[in-house]
């Protein structure tokens, strides 16, 4: 691809020719399909994350983005009447096959939510918390040092390390996100799920966390849910447009309409649904 | 006046009207009432039992005559029955609101059932309790009803589905956030419980609970009819042991026939509520400290 393009996508970490085109897929969705007890939320999703690529998902409200990207950690299986089919494979694995343990999977990908949710607890424990339910055998300086990586890795060490036990709630909103963005990478997990992860923060505290993700993307692989045109133009490698349709029975669901390089979708993408809602005639 | 037409904020304060004030009086009376007849209350009992404010109270036992009469027995009658209750009430209650709150498929029709009867238990009049334990003594084959162990039974399950409903209601007020973050990083269900829903809910599970052993140590319905109305003058050693408590024993000296005896009810009295009223203000202190803003 040619760099004319580039203004509106990033450049940081790949670098020139390959950005936005899958070098190596980490997790594959074939034909996946959401239900809600009766209700078939989303249908047919197939589509490709790029390893260490920033994959955003955009599309208006209740179109199933939540919903997918739920499926990639199986936290709905959490929800009582979720239940889905087709398959998404993960490094070769069915991620939702019999023998796999979804604990298992969240411990490898990880999730920051829309709202910041500190545990009530000291900054130093929100973070120390998944290393050691997730059986990682620390010492006491093993945990401190994880701790200090995980907190500088989220930009926040600096801010915090001289009130590592003052409580997570005592922290700004902004401060907060990025406290839950280093509970999820103290972990190491492979993949970092984010849901609207900016939506209730100013747009000061947005960018911190956007350049914590092209950071991030160094290391990891992100999959992140915005309404923020702009935020996907600017941190994403790749960008699926889900939408929302109804079907013949009257039942409204959300569906994949397509997905391409960041630069290409929101410069020349091919469906003209994705044109109308990125320029705003839509949603 | 000219309201709508003029920009006038002055005017006679609608707070000061007729009507408003009739109605805030009325409530200041009702609570006036409320308040008086506590203080007359306080206050006669507390004169009742004057001149047996002493270690008499603490150190005698039961005796016929009222001179020498102290509620020893009943007090660490009181006290041993009531943390058996505790001992037994409090472990029960909590597994069984997790178990509800956490882990339960709400929409199996067995769960349903168990949600509706805890409503309902906590309603249920205390003798009733009495009646069920002495029927499970019974069964057991004990002789003597009035044994500790009886009177804890009785009084554990008057409160359990009390504890239960105040450990639901904590651990309903503990943002479902907080949860799924825990869940997120690859935490078991046990883990998130035990670790974070469970240690969020402290606060609230610790108030709820505190007022329902209080609830306990005031109660003697059940009691009497396990037949604690004993006249006793030892300490209550062991779980099989006969006891007796301080509402029952000041039940008892209150319907005796010489007046002394009312004076050592007061005074048992005047120590029974001091023991409420400061479980109460622990309850009071605990919730207002640990608070959580979420
Ligand atoms: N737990 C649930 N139970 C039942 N239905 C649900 C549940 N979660 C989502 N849905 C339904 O699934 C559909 C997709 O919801 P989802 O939250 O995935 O949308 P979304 O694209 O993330 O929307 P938004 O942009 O508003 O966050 C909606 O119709 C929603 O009502
Ligand atoms: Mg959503």
């Amino acid at each position: 691809m040619t760099s004319e393009s580039q203004g509106l996508s990033r450049g940081m970490h790949l670098g020139g020719s390959t950005r936005g085109e899958i070098v190596q897929p980490i997790m594959e969705l074939r034909n996946l399909n959401v239900y809600y007890g009766d209700f078939h939320a989303v249908r047919d999703i197939s589509l490709d994350v790029g390893a260490n690529q920033i994959t955003a998902f955009i599309g208006p409200s209740g179109c199933g983005k939540s919903t997918v990207l739920r499926c990639l950690n199986r936290t709905n299986d959490l929800v009582p009447s979720a239940r889905v089919t087709g398959g998404i494979d993960y490094r070769g694995h069915d991620l939702y096959g019999p023998s796999v343990d979804p604990i298992e999977v969240r411990r490898r990908v990880g999730m920051v939510f829309q709202k910041p949710n500190p545990f009530p607890k000291s900054i130093f424990d929100n973070i120390a918390y998944g290393p050691r339910v997730t059986g990682m055998k620390l010492n006491k300086s093993e945990t401190e040092d994880l701790v200090e990586h995980a907190l500088s890795k989220a930009g926040l060490w600096s801010e915090v390390k001289d009130k590592l036990d003052q409580s997570g709630f005592a922290l700004s909103g902004g401060q907060q996100q990025r406290l839950c963005i280093a509970r999820a990478i103290a972990t190491s997990p492979d993949i970092l799920l984010m849901d609207e992860p900016c939506a209730s923060l100013d747009p000061i505290a947005t960018s911190l966390i956007e350049d914590l993700m092209l950071e991030l993307v160094n290391d990891y692989t992100v999959v992140i849910v915005t309404h923020n045109m702009q935020q996907a133009a600017r941190v994403s490698d790749r960008t699926a447009f889900f939408s929302a349709k109804i079907d013949d029975a009257g039942q409204r669901f959300g569906h994949l309409v397509e997905m391409d390089q960041t630069s290409k979708i929101f410069t020349n993408p091919s469906d003209s649904r994705t044109e109308d809602y990125i320029s705003g005639r839509f949603g | 006046m000219s309201v709508a037409t003029n920009w006038s904020i002055e005017g006679k304060n609608h707070e000061k009207n007729f009507k408003s004030i009739i109605f805030l009086g009325v409530l200041w009376l009702s609570l006036f009432v409320a308040f008086l007849f506590l203080i007359i209350l306080l206050v006669t009992t507390a004169m009742n039992g004057w001149g047996r404010y002493d270690m008499r109270l603490f150190t005698s036992y039961n005796n016929t005559t009222p001179a020498d009469a102290g509620a020893r027995a009943a007090i660490l009658g009181s006290l041993f029955v009531v943390s058996v209750t505790a001992l037994m009430a409090i472990p029960v209650g909590i597994a069984a609101a997790v178990y509800l709150e956490e882990f339960a498929d709400r929409s199996k029709w067995y769960n349903k059932v168990i949600e509706l009867n805890i409503q309902n238990l906590a309603a249920v009049p205390a003798i009733l309790y009495g009646m069920l334990t002495l029927g499970i003594l019974t069964i057991l084959g004990l002789k003597n009803k009035n044994v500790v162990i009886g009177g804890s039974l009785a009084l554990a399950l008057l409160i359990l589905p009390v504890v239960i409903l105040t450990t639901r209601e904590a651990l309903r007020a503990v943002p479902q956030e907080i949860r799924d973050g825990s869940l997120a990083l690859g935490a078991t269900e046990v883990q998130t419980v035990t670790k974070q829903t469970l240690p969020a809910a402290i606060p609230g599970i610790a108030t709820g609970t505190i007022l329902a052993v209080s609830r306990a140590i005031g109660e003697a319905a059940p009691l009497l009819l396990l037949g604690a109305l004993v006249f006793i003058t030892y300490d209550p050693n062991g779980l099989l042991a006969g006891f007796t408590t301080m509402p029952i024993q000041i039940f008892s000296w209150t319907s005796a026939a010489q007046e002394e005896f009312k004076q050592v009810a007061a005074a048992t009295s005047m120590l029974l509520l001091a023991i409420l009223l400061s479980m109460n203000g622990v309850a009071i202190f605990i919730r207002n400290k640990f608070a959580k803003r979420w």
